[in-house]
């Protein structure tokens, strides 16, 4: 720190070095008053009155010395702070709720299981159209309806009491699903031949769709239903039939992107649903 | 450990009561379980009695702003609940425990009560601190570490008082905070409700009448969601006749009072 003339409204150095060397020289009481009194809320102040201790007043600074090597074993010895160990949640959980999890571990499984099969159907027959490809729009739904379930929440009571409770949290574990269900499926339509260009767009479709059906009926029934209609209504036939749906042709896109845009937009104005009175649901 | 009080803590309050009920209805499923309760609740400790079904977890829950009351009208802070309230800056007031308090099992104690933290839009400087004296204030300092999953019932149950006092709320719901608490471990805890009694609306629902006898100011008697008695512990006890049963004054005044509500209603 400069020793050279402090900024207006600082201890003058002369004042310092007198302060320092304990000389009162003929100056007042309050004079050191003041001192003190800017001294304590003042850090560069200190940090000079500390070089101007150690230019004029060696009995001070070796006083303080002797003080520094009596406390130093006491100071440094104390007990360190417990070393962190393993997983810890920490900033995840902000994102991945704990209970979507387990969801998520059975969601890979279940694509991996997928990707078994559609090799075997490829070195076979080839006359059924990709399970991954059929699966995927519907993929991150079985970790979603765990993101805001009082059935597979243990702790959704105290969440849905706390400030925090809306559609930005919910959003926050969607996004988190998605984060690791999105690339998963890519490496997976990598692996067999399955376009994101296909189900990208009808497996973000479809998660809004959730959500925004979740605001009415409850996140884990939404998401539930969606999954089985998919199944039963698109994904079960085309497995009888033997044929892609039209729906998963790359064409369809021009149903699939207003779809998307509209339920975006129906989420985002119901996002009161999360937030206010959530039981019942 | 000290913690700074801000400003807006120490302003005047513009309400009479911190909880403030008129005629209040909700419903639990089809049930009525709170019907037509007229409740008036100040800063301290008040013991919520009753049999079971009497709508004590009802009421909790809808002064945690969980459940959407049916009918009458709920104030909580001066703010009436109802459809058209900001709930988030009410819920950040309000600390809660419900009866069946549910936790993840791999966290440790510490993370949890973070985690609980972070969920009450506590600012992240305030956190670490506010955790450590929360965990320190239910005599858990030395389990902080602990996977929840190690913990016993008692213990679990404290890491669920002290989520519920993180914030400093004005406003903390209990519900059954003393299952499974060892009788040194009550003591604690009565400490610790006489404590907070100062500046906060402790509502406790117990079934444990002496609790109520031991560590609150005010006691409210419930059955079948209407209020039946509300005084100090001093009147409970001297309601009873003499001869009614119960091993404790209060216990029969309890036992005194249901009897004589319960005949009225007849």
């Amino acid at each position: 720190m400069s020793t050279g003339k402090p900024a207006p409204g600082h201890v003058p150095a002369r004042l310092l070095e007198q302060y320092a060397a304990g000389s009162p020289d003929g100056a007042l009481v309050d004079v050191w008053w003041a001192v003190e009194a800017h001294l304590e809320s003042c850090g560069s102040c200190r940090d000079r009155l500390a070089a101007a201790v150690a230019r004029c007043a060696p009995a001070t600074a070796s006083l303080v010395e002797r003080a520094w090597a009596g406390l130093a074993e006491q100071v440094t010895g104390g007990p360190e702070a417990a070393a962190r160990r393993g997983w810890r949640p920490g900033r995840t959980v902000r994102w991945a709720a704990p209970p979507v999890l387990p969801r998520l571990a059975a969601t890979v499984l279940v694509v991996l299981a997928a990707v078994g099969l559609d090799l075997v159907n490829q070195a076979g027959t080839g006359r059924f159209p990709s399970l991954v490809l059929l699966l995927a729009p519907v993929a991150p739904l079985l970790a979603v309806a765990a993101a805001w379930s009082r059935g597979l929440d243990p702790a959704h009571e105290v969440v849905v009491a706390s400030p925090r409770a809306g559609l930005d949290l919910v959003l926050r574990r969607a996004v988190a699903v998605l984060a690791v269900v999105i690339p998963v499926l890519a490496v997976a339509g990598w692996l067999v031949g399955a376009s994101p260009a296909g189900w990208l767009l009808p497996c973000l479709a479809l998660t809004a769709g959730a959500l925004a059906l979740g605001g009415l009926v409850g996140l884990h029934r939404a998401a539930t239903g969606l999954g089985l209609a998919w199944i039963a209504v698109v994904a079960g036939p085309s497995l009888v039939v033997g044929r892609t749906p039209v729906l998963l042709d790359p064409a369809a896109v021009a149903v699939w992107a207003p779809a998307t845009v509209a339920v975006t937009v129906l989420v985002v104005v119901r996002r009161g649903a999360y937030t206010a009175f959530p039981s019942g649901r | 450990m000290v913690r700074s009080v801000s400003a807006g803590e120490t302003a005047p309050t513009t309400y009479a009561w911190a909880v403030h009920a008129q005629q209040l209805r909700v419903r639990a499923g089809r049930r009525m379980a709170v019907d037509g309760l007229d409740l008036a609740l100040g800063e301290g400790v008040h013991g919520l009695l009753g049999p079971n079904g009497a709508g004590k977890t009802t009421l909790m829950r809808a002064l945690a702003t969980v459940l959407r009351p049916a009918g009458g009208t709920l104030s909580v802070l001066g703010q009436r609940v109802n459809g058209r309230l900001d709930l988030r800056r009410l819920r950040q007031q309000i600390g809660y425990l419900p009866q069946d308090f549910g936790f993840y099992r791999r966290f440790r104690v510490r993370e949890f009560v973070e985690y609980i933290a972070w969920l009450k839009q506590m600012p992240a400087r305030d956190v670490p601190g506010a955790v450590q004296r929360a965990i320190d204030r239910v005599g858990l300092t030395d389990r902080a570490e602990h996977r929840m999953r190690t913990l016993s019932g008692g213990m679990r149950r404290r890491v669920g008082v002290a989520q519920a006092i993180v914030n400093d709320p004005r406003v903390l719901l209990l519900d059954e905070p003393t299952a499974g608490l060892d009788p040194d471990q009550r003591l604690q805890f009565r400490a610790l409700l006489r404590e907070l009694a100062a500046d906060t609306c402790v509502l406790v629902a117990t079934h444990l009448v002496e609790d109520v006898a031991a560590a609150c100011t005010d006691v409210v008697l419930l059955d079948e969601g209407r209020l039946v008695f509300q005084g100090v512990p001093a009147d409970l006890a001297a309601a009873a006749g003499g001869d009614g049963p119960g091993d404790s004054p209060t216990e029969r005044g309890y036992s005194e009072l249901m009897r004589r509500h319960r005949e009225g209603l007849a």
